[in-house]
């Protein structure tokens, strides 16, 4: 499968061990990937949602300024190889976000290039907690495919979308029917830990509490829970170039930066680590599915494995719900 | 660490200190930042080889400072970092009581900002088996090597800024990379934005960093950039005669001038 | 409006008019045809004006729907706004809109309106103002109350005599005390102690108030007092945004999107919403 992909010009995004992390990366090698994991440092996101991203190319002439878009028809077509369905169910709260009334032409036209094979989990760790937010480790949603491994080296084959009937078709001699096959007996079981909607229900209610204090006091204010979750779409957008052309680009930005939403006058309505650490989980677990209908979170654990000082979401959450 | 955990009851209770900040057991293996109010929370605290997060960087964040005065629970690189952000005005003697901890399972209560001086005269900085390995290789190459090694692993950087915020000597309000009137350093992550943030950073701390290679351990993509800083503070060593974090004068090595200053830069 | 939500209009400006120190108003016109005759907005949106190269600046739009042109006004305060302020007539400058929500003129009908404002918060005002002005029989009696820090600080000051020489319109303007000149007329005070001393009645009366936040602080409980209800207190939100499409992040304060679901917000819809702006 891997090889008719490359063959037909595709380009893979796979869980790869690169310059000593395993992360998603464009490979056309099979051997290099990745086929059984807990999870990546960075998130699939990036196939969709790319740390930079080109917008506009700007001249300055005599007269005056025009502004050239990136041709998105140039886009490649992508496949997703070996996402957990951690990753895959993100592209759906993503999704929600750029194309909430408007349309971000870069995002959707990506998306629509890409082809999300999935890999069920047949092992997680303690950071692990999709079942508390909606998720399983066998949710084929977001996937076109989904494949859980089975004993004797295949794959459970389950296609979930017309894109992954289209790919199934083009290469019939790699899938059989198969009868019977209890996908739960094959996954990982993680232990459900809260509720999402008594989660949502609860913090609705939890601005003004004081453990958003206790929480962040050891939050050291960077980016990487933001950077590394699949679901985060926070941007800034930024020109450089010089007197007669340059660029606008978007790239990725984080609400737990100090200076996030300081005004120009310099007051910043959130002068105080924990007013943005709130920030994070109320947006997440009560404002995005208020207003979008979506959760913020697909419980893949990496904002805790990547914190420095190990703010472990499913941790938080837990004490929150105990209050 | 009884001995930690009974000061730090013994403080807590007496009202001495509002706050005692050390580390405590996290998810797994990990070690995380404590933040102890209460007596009967001291139990939470550890200290052992695996305590590496540099604890000064919160003396002096608002969010800290507002609970009280603060006792912290200071490994050697801890105690460096407290010399160098006293000298940098960042804290002040009085409202810190420090309790210095060794690999040893010492305890050692600081009197003064002083008696932390002698002490860490005595104990030389000790860098990690694994850190000198590497900067002994990336020694022995050329400069268009070293480049190539430093440009691959840029290339990985995402700019979330945890090793800024790693660092207790990134003290600044308002980092460069927040200035975007002229915009110094580029937001974006892309390969030549990505070298002038480490290389600047780097240039920042050159004189100022206390060894306890934070900046790389809290990097998510495990860039080594504790190295650049590492090998600056080397060169330094080699040019200047001194070291961060050794001393309670007031100098700040860059930004001063003596006529003994080595000048062969100068061409 | 192109499919591409990032992508401004190019704008030419037409006459650049010196309000204040360091405050400047841009009369702008399109350099499509197509795109002007396209182009539809309602008092109180806002645009994201763009020098590129430097980076795009928030503010609102400050000349009526029912102009013919587009006009704003800022304050040179950084660096987008400090680049557009070396602008001349003639240059080109990007144009990303309309954004947000408006005020809803068509609630208004019949109404006695009140109209507060302080400094460089005229401009979104005026907007409006104009709006109501041009289609004046609309409302019943409008009263116009505007103070800056001093004299020199007033802008639209050719439009506040257009203003004060109006038999239908009732306009009040003060400075600081301190902030008067020997020939100064109007009034000396702050806004909301001036507010209290006019102690307009707000029978059948809505309130728009602009002003920096610690004038608006002091203003809101004034109307309280004079009976104003929450509901037709009316007044614009600031807050740092940057996409003005409610992706970006940035301006999300609750559950709200100040640029999308503002920036026009009821007293009644503020006291609902966290501290956060």
């Amino acid at each position: 499968m891997f090889g008719f992909l490359t063959s037909a010009g595709k380009k893979i995004y796979a869980p790869v061990k690169k310059n000593g992390i395993l992360t998603f990366s464009f490979t056309s090698r099979f051997e290099e990937v990745e086929m059984s994991y807990v999870q990546t440092r960075l998130s699939a996101k990036s196939a969709a949602f790319p740390k930079i991203e080109k917008l506009l190319k700007y001249t300055i002439g005599k007269e005056g300024q025009s502004y050239e878009e990136v041709d998105v028809e140039k886009f490649p077509q992508v496949v997703v190889w070996g996402a957990h369905p951690c990753d895959a169910a993100a592209f759906h709260p993503l999704n929600a976000v750029f194309t909430w009334e408007t349309r971000d032409k870069y995002f959707t036209k990506r998306l629509e290039n890409l082809i999300v094979i999935g890999l069920s989990c047949t092992s997680h760790d303690e950071n692990c907690f999709c079942t508390s937010v909606g998720v399983h480790p066998g949710d084929t949603k977001g996937s076109d495919i989904l494949l859980t491994p089975m004993a004797g080296g295949d794959y459970l084959a389950e296609i979930v979308t017309p894109k992954g009937q289209a790919l199934a078709d083009a290469v019939p001699a790699l899938f059989s029917a198969v009868e019977g096959v209890d996908k739960t007996q094959l996954v990982t079981k993680v232990e459900k830990r809260f509720d999402h909607q008594e989660l949502h229900t609860k913090i609705n209610g939890m601005f003004e509490h004081p453990v958003w204090k206790e929480q962040a006091l050891r939050c050291i204010g960077c980016g990487a829970c933001t950077y590394v979750c699949p679901v985060c779409s926070c941007f800034d957008i930024q020109d450089e170039g010089g007197i007669f052309g340059g660029l606008r680009y978007r790239c990725w930005d984080s609400c737990g930066f100090g200076h996030f939403t300081i005004h120009t006058s310099g007051h910043n309505p959130r002068e105080t680590q924990d007013t943005r650490w709130r920030q994070r989980l109320m947006h997440k677990f009560s404002y995005q599915p208020q207003r979008q209908e979506v959760f913020g979170c697909v419980g893949c654990g990496r904002c805790s494995r990547s914190c420095p000082v190990d703010m472990n979401i499913s941790e938080h959450l837990t004490q929150i719900m105990a209050l | 660490m009884n001995k930690l955990k009974e000061r730090a009851k013994e403080l807590l209770t007496s009202g001495t200190v509002q706050v005692v900040v050390g580390y405590e057991k996290g998810t797994g293996e990990r070690i995380r930042p404590a933040f102890i109010t209460r007596p009967e929370d001291a139990d939470r605290l550890v200290f052992d080889a695996g305590c590496h997060h540099n604890l000064a960087l919160y003396l002096y964040k608002h969010e800290t400072k507002h609970l009280g005065k603060i006792a912290v629970v200071a490994p050697p690189f801890v105690l460096r970092s407290i010399l160098i952000l006293t000298t940098e005005f960042q804290i002040e003697e009085n409202r810190l009581i420090v309790l210095g901890v060794t690999p040893g399972d010492e305890l050692i209560e600081f009197g003064s900002f002083s008696e932390i001086e002698t002490w860490v005269n005595q104990h030389p900085v000790e860098m990690k088996e694994k850190d000198r390995e590497i900067l002994k290789q990336l020694s022995a190459m050329n400069s268009g090597e070293r480049w190539k090694f430093w440009q691959n692993e840029f290339l990985k950087c995402i700019k979330c800024f945890a090793c800024r915020g790693a660092c207790p000597m990134c003290s600044c309000f308002r980092c460069t990379v927040d200035y975007n009137n002229p915009q110094w350093i580029s937001v974006g992550s892309h390969q030549l934005g990505n070298f002038d943030w480490h290389l600047m950073r780097a240039m920042h701390l050159a004189g100022r960093c206390s060894v306890c290679g934070q900046c790389g351990e809290a990097c998510p993509m495990d860039i080594p950039v504790h190295l650049l800083s590492f090998q600056l503070n080397e060169d330094i060593l080699r040019m200047f005669g001194s070291r961060a974090g050794l001393t309670l004068k007031k100098e700040s090595l860059l930004s001063s001038f003596k006529p003994s200053d080595v000048e062969n830069f100068i061409r | 409006m192109s499919d591409n939500i990032y992508k401004p209009y190019v704008m030419r400006i037409e006459k650049i008019i010196e309000e204040a120190p360091d405050v400047r108003t841009f009369r702008l016109r399109f350099t499509s045809e197509e795109e002007a005759a396209g182009f539809v907005f309602k008092a109180g949106q806002f645009a994201e004006y763009s020098v590129p190269g430097e980076g795009e600046s928030t503010f609102c739009i400050a000349s009526s729907p029912t102009r013919d042109y587009v006009e704003c006004t800022f304050r040179k305060a950084g660096r987008v706004t400090g680049a557009l302020a070396t602008l001349d007539e003639g240059d080109t400058l990007g144009f990303r809109g309309p954004y947000g929500n408006i005020f809803p003129l068509d609630e208004w009908k019949g109404k006695n309106l009140l109209f507060i404002a302080g400094g460089i918060a005229l401009p979104p005002m005026r907007c409006v103002i104009w709006n109501c002005l041009d289609t004046r029989e609309n409302f019943k009696d409008i009263t116009i109350l505007y103070g800056a820090r001093t004299v020199s600080d007033l802008v639209y000051k050719h439009e506040l005599k257009d203003w004060e020489e109006r038999p239908d319109v009732n306009l009040v303007t003060t400075v600081d005390p301190g902030g008067e000149t020997p020939d100064w007329k109007g009034q000396t005070g702050f806004v909301p102690t001036i507010l209290d001393k006019m102690a307009p009645s707000c029978e059948n009366t809505i309130a728009i108030v602009c002003g920096p936040p610690i004038m608006i602080k002091f203003t809101f409980p004034v109307l309280t007092k004079l009976g104003f209800r929450d509901e037709d207190i009316f007044t614009t939100l600031e807050n740092r945004m940057k996409c003005g499409f409610g992706k970006c992040g940035r301006c999300n304060v609750g559950e709200v999107f100040v640029c999308k679901d503002g920036p026009v917000f009821t007293y009644a819809q503020l006291k609902t919403l966290p501290a956060e702006y």
